[in-house]
């Protein structure tokens, strides 16, 4: 990769040690001030309409063990990006917590301590993850889909993808880092986007050709989306102009991604502008669709209910629409997969319950 | 004492051993498990009395082997005095045979009952005899029995008895054969050994078990223990039975000098006064009382007043017994601290004299999270078994443990943490819960005397508690300063490309004190430490340091005059400590002649430190 790209990055890291430096040089005891990544520092972003960190700052001085630990981190943490960024290597996260035993009083406790650390210095410097070289451990999820993209390769040259014909059954797989100086959304002939939870899922709207049949690019979330997924669709959003549909299992934690699809999650509310698409729509089953289809439940487990009472006080999920299904999911106690469709059939989901919701979803949002 | 029987129902009699026989679990034999450990444990407690009572410093080799059938060959060696070829019999064959039956003295063994039973119940569940060689000091060979026990008549049946060359010159070897189950854990054979090695450090212990495997507890004191005294019965502490029979058994023709002469604590005129009191004529005969005089008499006994039993009959541990016990034990744990041996005052329970030792072990790798281990001990004998029964975990249950450091809900109960609590209960007559000895009865009096002891014990943990604490926070400030702001500064250098910085003023913001560090390197007579005083204020300071080491010896002068140190340098002092390897805390420092606030890692010198010295100077500060 061309060094130019991550010269911005280098720059900024530079100004940051930078400002520890000159602080020292003056006699003075030098510290870090940053947000507050508590969730009590969750507002909502009127620009965007995502949620962001808040004004709530935290202090993290050289004065007590503590803090100079932190800092220390922090510096050698910086040196070992701009190594990577000098020698053209990224590392995974689990790496970097290896790298660091040799760090001496910089060493990390834990591999939390030095992810939380990576999210740390992205909020410090405004930067993100993929301009450290840091990546994650999981691969990325699928997309298939009438789209073209260009995707540079080790050797550094771009190759052509269309996401329909040039992959197998299991579809485009995305990488870590989604940015355009890695992948370049060229062309789609497709009218929505359709994020759809569970992999079973996926796999039986592809089996139906429903990308095809409903012009749509089927992307998977694997559970809780990966920050890459969420990037993409947030490119797609932008840059292809397509809307964003959410199709998920009947239960707390699958409002949950949809929320963090839509709005953002709090770890990294910090980037939410880049990746949340605030106009996704839910179409994942609903309390209602469980009462209206008759479908087949579980009942709540204690942990569901209050995380569906959690919900309740969330200021994503304060919509009429939001409000009345938890509810009335709280009340009826029961909850249901998307799979549990398949009571009707192998179709049903593709011949009746989507072609419904697409054309009903902004009915029920309102 | 041959003929005792014990009277059951309607005049059938039966012979204690047949009684025995058939309500096994009375003496602890009651599991398979038990069976085995018991063995060993009557053999053992009956060597170390012996070995103690003749002034020898014991040598003892424990082997449990596996035969077929869960049949086990138990065998137990001492270098005690030996036995009597003729006593022999008395003393395994036959149950409630012993010396010690009626004496008053504080002994380990089961008052002559133990090895009679253990090799009863090796015969019952094996039909085979037990095998003993004893040797005494001067005899020319050792003898050998095979002797079994005749159960209706209660006494030995010797098999075979022979003369053998032994090159040991006294000690006694039991074997013992027998059905159980060998295990291991908390209440185990090993754990007992264990236990036992622990409180008796003159003790030289191997044991094989039955895989094979030996283990070697090393003796650490070169010297015997102090043994109990015997002391004639104190009337307070006697049932009127036992003084009945006391009466039937004593040489003295008047009442007047069986009481006088027979028990300790009565004079010529308190016995007077007694047999005034009872209204008995002081010239008939003890053995023609009838039960209704007996009573009578021991009721006069308590109306007058006489002195408590002597406390100089009872064989505590002793402090340097239990500090080094518990290192030889428990030293592979890597405690980092060992309270303070605490021994109380003798009280009296039921007119017999009782004390409580107790030692704390703290830290190290001892769980955190879980509850803290008691040892229990009576009369220097480990208790393994029955621990919620015993006094000694009430005790501590009853105490509230928080207020000396360490995790407890609600204040009671077992308390959590890295400890282990070492409890010995001594004395004549100690209450059990039951025939078998297992765990000492919760009487007041007892459970306040050992409760005393643990809340000294416990503050002692405080204060170490308090003191590492103090240590910590120092030592991380030290760190800050010493390595982590220099390592920033270094690598905000490094990565800037930019020269070095000096950051001295910087670390005078941060701390503005000085620290007294140590370091320590062992050398012949001990250690040699290496006082290490730095200056991380912003102005130059003179002040006195002094040393003072808690264990071992300081050679030299332990006074260093640190002057005009400037800021961000350092000044070393070195001195040597004569003390144990492995058994140094770390030295406590003291300073004078700056303000507190600037030391880091020394204390001010206590008003009371070396008074004469600190009068002369106040003198000479007064003279100018």
């Amino acid at each position: 990769m061309a060094q130019s790209e991550f010269e911005a990055t280098r720059e900024r890291l530079l100004k940051f040690v930078k400002g520890i430096y000159d602080t020292l040089k003056q006699g003075e005891v030098p510290e870090i001030l940053m947000p507050s990544r508590n969730r009590d520092n969750i507002v909502l972003d009127q620009k965007f309409a995502v949620w962001r960190y808040g004004d709530l700052k935290v202090t993290r001085s050289a004065k007590y063990v503590d803090g100079a630990e932190y800092m220390l981190k922090s510096l050698y943490m910086i040196e070992f990006i701009l190594e990577m960024i000098r020698n053209a290597k990224t590392s995974t996260l689990r790496e970097m917590y290896y790298i660091s035993e040799g760090w001496k009083n910089g060493k990390f406790g834990t591999q939390d301590e030095s992810n939380i650390m990576a999210e740390d210095l992205e909020v410090m410097t405004a930067l993100l993850r993929e301009d450290f070289r840091l990546r994650p451990e999981e691969n990325g999820a699928s997309v298939i889909g009438n789209l073209t993209l260009e995707e540079r390769n080790r050797k550094g040259e771009f190759k052509k993808i269309n996401c329909k014909d040039d992959v197998g059954e299991a579809g485009y797989s995305i990488p870590y880092n989604v940015d355009n100086e890695k992948v370049r959304l060229k062309d789609v002939d497709a009218d929505f986007v359709l994020a759809i939870e569970t992999g079973g899922m996926f796999d039986r709207l592809v089996e139906n050709g429903f990308d095809e049949r409903f012009r749509s690019v089927l992307v998977h979330l694997k559970g809780q989306p990966a920050r890459s997924t969420r990037r993409l669709l947030k490119r797609l959003n932008e840059e292809m102009h397509l809307p964003i549909y959410v199709f998920t299992d009947g239960d707390p934690w699958s409002f949950r991604i949809f929320a963090s699809v839509a709005y953002g999650a709090i770890k990294t509310a910090h980037i939410s502008e880049h990746l949340a698409v605030p106009t996704s729509q839910f179409i994942g089953i609903t309390a209602t669709d469980i009462l209206n289809y008759d479908l087949p439940t579980d009942v709540l487990t204690d942990k569901d209910v209050q995380a569906l009472q959690a919900e309740l006080k969330d200021p994503r999920f304060t919509t009429d629409f939001w409000k009345s299904e938890i509810e009335t999911m709280l009340k009826m106690n029961k909850k249901a997969e998307q799979q549990a469709l398949a009571k009707y059939g192998l179709d049903f989901v593709t011949d009746k319950y989507l072609p419904d919701k697409l054309s009903g979803t902004n009915d029920m949002e309102e | 004492m041959a003929g005792r029987q014990y009277s059951i129902s309607e005049g059938k009699e039966i012979s204690i051993s047949e009684f025995f026989e058939k309500n096994r679990h009375i003496l602890g034999f009651d599991s398979p498990q038990k069976a085995l450990y018991m063995i060993v444990k009557e053999a053992l407690d009956n060597s170390l009395d012996a070995c103690e009572e003749h002034q020898i410093i014991p040598e003892i080799k424990v082997r449990v082997l596996k035969a077929e059938n869960e049949e086990f060959e138990v065998t137990i060696e001492d270098n005690g005095p030996g036995i009597d070829r003729k006593e022999v019999p008395k003393v395994f064959g036959q149950l409630l045979y012993g010396s010690r039956f009626h004496s008053f003295k504080q002994s380990r063994g089961q008052q002559g009952i133990g090895i009679t039973a253990a090799v009863l119940f090796g015969q019952i569940t094996t039909g085979k005899d037990s095998l003993i060689r004893t040797r005494k000091k001067g005899d020319e060979v050792a003898y050998d029995f095979r002797l079994g026990i005749n159960i209706k008549e209660n006494r030995a049946k010797i098999a075979e008895e022979k003369p053998a060359m032994w090159d040991k010159e006294h000690g006694t070897i039991v074997t013992i054969f027998s059905k159980g189950k060998y295990q291991t854990g908390k209440q185990s054979i090993f754990e007992y050994l264990k236990e036992t090695a622990t409180v008796n450090p003159n003790m030289d212990l191997i044991f094989e078990d039955p895989d094979g495997k030996t283990y070697h507890f090393k003796r650490v004191i070169e010297r015997p223990s102090v043994p109990a005294r015997p002391i004639k019965p104190y009337p307070v502490g006697l049932e009127p039975g036992e003084i009945l029979a006391l009466a039937h058994e004593t040489p003295a023709t008047s009442v007047a000098t069986f009481l006088s002469g027979d028990f300790s604590r009565i004079s010529r005129n308190s016995a007077e006064e007694i047999c005034r009191i009872a209204g008995i004529e002081m010239n008939r005969k003890p053995a023609d009382l009838s039960l209704a005089e007996i009573k009578a008499i021991r009721q006069a006994v308590g109306s007058i007043s006489i002195l408590p039993p002597s406390s100089d009959c009872l064989s505590p541990l002793g402090e340097e017994f239990i500090r080094k016990g518990l290192r030889n034990i428990y030293d592979d744990l890597h405690p980092s601290f060992y309270s303070k041996p605490v021994k109380r005052a003798t009280s009296t329970y039921n007119g017999n004299p009782v004390s409580v030792e107790v030692g704390l072990v703290f830290g190290g790798d001892l769980p955190q999270d879980e509850p803290v281990r008691i040892v229990r001990y009576a009369n220097k004998v480990p208790l393994l078994y029955q621990p919620g029964a015993c006094a000694t975990t009430r005790a501590v249950s009853e105490i509230d443990w928080r207020s000396y450091g360490l995790d407890q809900r609600n204040g009671a109960g077992v308390p959590f943490g890295p400890m282990i609590l070492f409890i010995h209960v001594f004395g004549i007559r100690i209450p059990y819960t039951s025939e078998s000895k297992e765990a000492i009865a919760p009487v007041t009096e007892i459970s306040e005397e050992i409760k005393a002891a643990l809340k000294t014990a416990g503050r002692s943990i405080k204060s170490f508690l308090n003191k590492r604490e103090k240590r910590k926070k120092i030592s991380e400030k030290f760190r800050l300063v010493s390595t982590i702001l220099p390592e920033i500064s270094e690598k905000a250098a490094s990565i800037t490309g930019e020269g070095n910085i000096p950051i001295e003023s910087v670390l005078s913001k941060v701390a503005n004190v000085i620290f007294i560090t140590e370091e320590t390197a062992p050398s012949d007579e001990g250690l040699d430490v290496r006082a290490v005083v730095h200056n991380f204020t912003s102005s130059p300071r003179s002040f006195t340091l002094i040393a003072d080491p808690p264990v071992g010896d300081l050679v030299g002068s332990p006074e260093f005059e640190i002057s005009d140190l400037a800021p961000a340098a350092n000044v070393s002092f070195t001195f040597k400590i004569k003390v144990e390897a492995g058994r140094y805390p770390g030295t406590d420092y003291y300073f004078r002649g700056i303000d507190p606030v600037y030391i880091n890692g020394a204390e001010p010198l206590p008003a009371d430190w070396n008074i004469e010295k600190i009068n002369v100077e106040e003198v000479a500060d007064g003279a100018e």
